[in-house]
């Protein structure tokens, strides 16, 4: 065991599966020599060479082209976008080719692919390195989405993710990079996909988040209990496809339900994620089931802590839901 | 860069390549003296192209189905392509190459399945006619979206390239593509990287109804390759041997490491775009019977008839032949019932999810559609 961050626990996570399995490869802008704008790929093209750790030319539709074929030919390519609010650019390759392949093409052709990224607002990033777009992607049958909140399920969600036979995007909450350190076992292990985790258990509501916001959580969850509410914290880990039985069995003992997300209110993962909830458990139910997130507005620079649903938005929400 | 003054000289000076002349007859010192059986079985896998192009037409008008998009009048250009790559490189298709898929060995029932979209098809219904897949003939999965095959090939050379293969991957795409995103981002790729990849442009001179000299304004679409530091070259498409040169020697470039080309095959749509689209309605007759002048086949015919390679009787066989296997093979697609409803949630992922098991037992205990499989309109 070692105390690691999250940019260390990624980055060994790489390092362990770079050592064991030789076909995999980084790829994407500024990875090699510099080592990524965030340091997450220090040292590997050092260790494995430039034939494994490539630095690529400007442009995400071509570093997620690429790496498609590559997959297609037997390797396990993990392309690196700079910040999600670039994957755009690559979001036809991604949408229309890597999440289709193997319904297409009956199965022959499959893309063992993971796209790590960077996102989530709280570094005074602005319009364009801020975002938060896993809707778009979970919308999309054929990819599975990761969103790990903290160093040890990160890299072990990776590790899970490499392995795995389907495209895979990799969310890595930035404002958590260097601003959470936890003990992370060396050399591998795996935590699954698919499987949430409740992070702290309570009776009275259920709140449900992932990535940077499961610290407001848990902290709104802190302040609620002084006054008298208990929470029970859901860290959902996997977003897509995602494990709804423990959300549910939660909502049942419960009886009520916060959604947390930074991602713009509309379409957000959060009203998914509520009408699973009232299909499922309708009856069970209190109180009407709410949602703490970003506007619905492109992600403001000045006023960001106005934007991000942080913990003085969520505990009022867990209060009133309580007291429905 | 070295060389690229080479490249500067190579791509402005380049001559369109020719062999054989639209009367059958060979340019002088052009001929390249391949084996004529090798000749005649690329002959005839042209007319098998022809022939199932215009069968497939007739059966879509009949409504028998959906859609189909062919490769009419580019029949040199394809099988003359697909027959100078070696048997173990590997094809990155558009979608107009089913000829070079079927020169490959894919089998002809499993292509007619596709079309009908039933419990044999390889892809077991879930696509339009002519998105076939075929890993076996080291083919790939066409998809709709114009040159994202592009990129894919350039990353699957680059695999090929990193584990030392000594093979190369021929990437297909029309006049239409050379505009679109991929083939920017594949090209520049495949120039820093000096992928083993053959860019195999078919400039058809169409893109559902814009004309290829408003689709670029460079002046030709081999020097295209310039902007990349990639070798540009063109050739006379409709002419099956200079077809077969030009991209043989891209080949061996790319399988020796010396990189990728970017190869012009200038050649003609006889036909519209698809079943779903009526050239008629953008473009002159004129310009359509000049190009009639130059069909690849009449040419390559008279090229073996000159050699005493060919008949009207080997024609009449061969033919019959062709069409009497097309017509066994849509009978037997005809009568073959489309996949079971449940294989629609299957292949999504590599294991079927909780919430695709639920799905799907909802499709299936919930009321059936009255018109299932509403495949008679067809798309572009």
């Amino acid at each position: 065991m070692t105390e690691m961050n999250l940019v260390q626990a990624i980055q060994d996570a790489l390092r362990v599966e770079m050592r064991r399995d030789p076909s995999v490869v980084v790829l994407g802008e500024d990875v090699g020599h510099v080592g990524g704008v965030f340091r997450v790929t220090q040292g590997l093209v050092d260790e494995f060479g430039e034939d494994r750790v490539m630095d690529t030319p400007l442009a995400e539709g071509g570093i997620v082209g690429t790496a498609i074929g590559m997959a297609m030919h037997g390797m396990r390519p993990v392309p690196e976008i700079q910040f999600a609010d670039f994957i755009f650019p690559a979001f036809d390759q991604i949408v229309s080719e890597a999440a289709k392949y193997r319904y297409r093409s009956g199965g022959e052709y499959t893309v063992p692919m993971v796209i790590r990224a960077p996102v989530g607002g709280g570094i005074r990033g602005g319009h364009y390195h801020s975002q938060s777009p896993e809707s778009l992607f979970i919308h999309t049958a054929g990819l599975k989405v990761v969103y790990p909140s903290n160093p040890y399920d990160a890299k072990g969600l990776l590790l899970s993710a490499i392995r795995d036979n389907d495209p895979v995007l990799f969310f890595e909450p930035k404002r958590v990079y260097r601003a959470v350190k936890m003990e992370v076992p060396e050399g591998e292990y795996s935590v699954p996909l698919s499987e949430a985790k409740v992070t702290r258990e309570g009776d009275d509501v259920t709140v449900i988040a992932w990535g940077a916001m499961l610290y407001e959580a848990l902290a709104a969850a802190d302040s609620a209990q002084v006054q008298g509410v208990s929470s029970e914290v859901i860290d959902l880990r996997t977003l897509w496809p995602l494990d709804l039985d423990t959300i549910v069995d939660s909502v049942k003992k419960t009886g009520r339900v916060v959604v947390v997300h930074e991602a713009p209110r509309t379409c957000g993962f959060g009203a998914e994620l509520i009408s699973m909830i009232s299909e499922r458990a309708f009856l069970h139910l209190e109180a009407p089931p709410v949602r703490v997130t970003g506007w619905d507005t492109p992600f403001p620079y000045t006023h960001e802590n106005e934007y991000l649903p942080l913990q003085h938005r969520i505990e009022p929400a867990l209060m009133n839901t309580v007291r429905y | 860069m070295d060389g690229s003054l080479n490249l500067l000289e190579d791509t402005f000076n380049q001559d369109v390549v020719r062999v054989i002349r639209p009367d059958g007859s060979v340019l002088p010192g052009a001929d390249p003296r391949l084996d004529v059986e090798q000749v005649r079985s690329m002959y005839v896998a042209m007319l098998e192209t022809r022939l199932i192009d215009q069968r497939c037409e007739r059966l879509q008008r009949q409504g028998r189905i959906g859609f189909h998009i062919g490769s009419l009048g580019e029949e040199a250009c394809v099988i003359g392509s697909a027959a100078a790559l070696h048997r173990d490189d590997w094809i990155f298709p558009c979608y107009r190459e089913f000829g070079a898929l079927l020169f490959r060995g894919f089998p002809l029932q499993r292509y007619v399945d596709n079309l009908f979209g039933n419990a044999n098809d390889v892809v077991h219904g879930r696509q339009m006619p002519d998105h076939y897949t075929g890993k076996a003939q080291r083919f790939g999965s066409v998809s709709s979206p114009i040159g994202t095959q592009i990129s894919q090939a350039v990353g699957f050379a680059w695999a090929c390239k990193l584990k030392g293969e000594g093979t190369c991957v021929g990437v297909y795409f029309g006049d239409g593509a050379t505009s679109a995103h991929d083939f920017h981002t594949g090209m520049n790729f495949a120039g820093v990287y000096q992928t083993p990849a053959v860019f195999l442009c078919r400039n058809n001179q169409w893109a559902i109804s814009m004309p290829s000299d408003k689709q670029t304004a460079s002046r030709t679409y081999a020097d295209k390759g310039l902007a990349y530091g990639v070798r540009g070259v063109r050739c006379d498409g409709n002419d099956l041997l200079a077809t077969y040169m030009t991209v043989r020697d891209a080949v061996s470039r790319a399988r020796r490491g010396d990189g990728p080309t970017l190869v012009e095959m200038i050649t003609y749509r006889l036909g519209g775009h698809s079943t779903s689209d009526d050239p008629r309605a953008y473009r002159a007759q004129q310009e359509v019977d000049a190009w009639h002048k130059v069909d690849p086949m009449d040419r390559t015919r008279r090229y073996l008839e000159r050699l005493g390679e060919w008949s009207d009787e080997e024609e009449r066989e061969a033919k019959t032949s062709i069409e009497a296997r097309l017509k066994e093979c849509v009978e037997r697609a005809e009568q073959t019932n489309p996949p079971d409803l449940g294989t629609i949630f299957e292949g999504v992922y590599e294991t079927i999810p909780a919430h695709l098991e639920a799905q799907r037992e909802e499709l299936l205990t919930g009321p059936r559609a009255p018109d299932p499989h509403g495949d008679k309109g067809g798309a572009s």
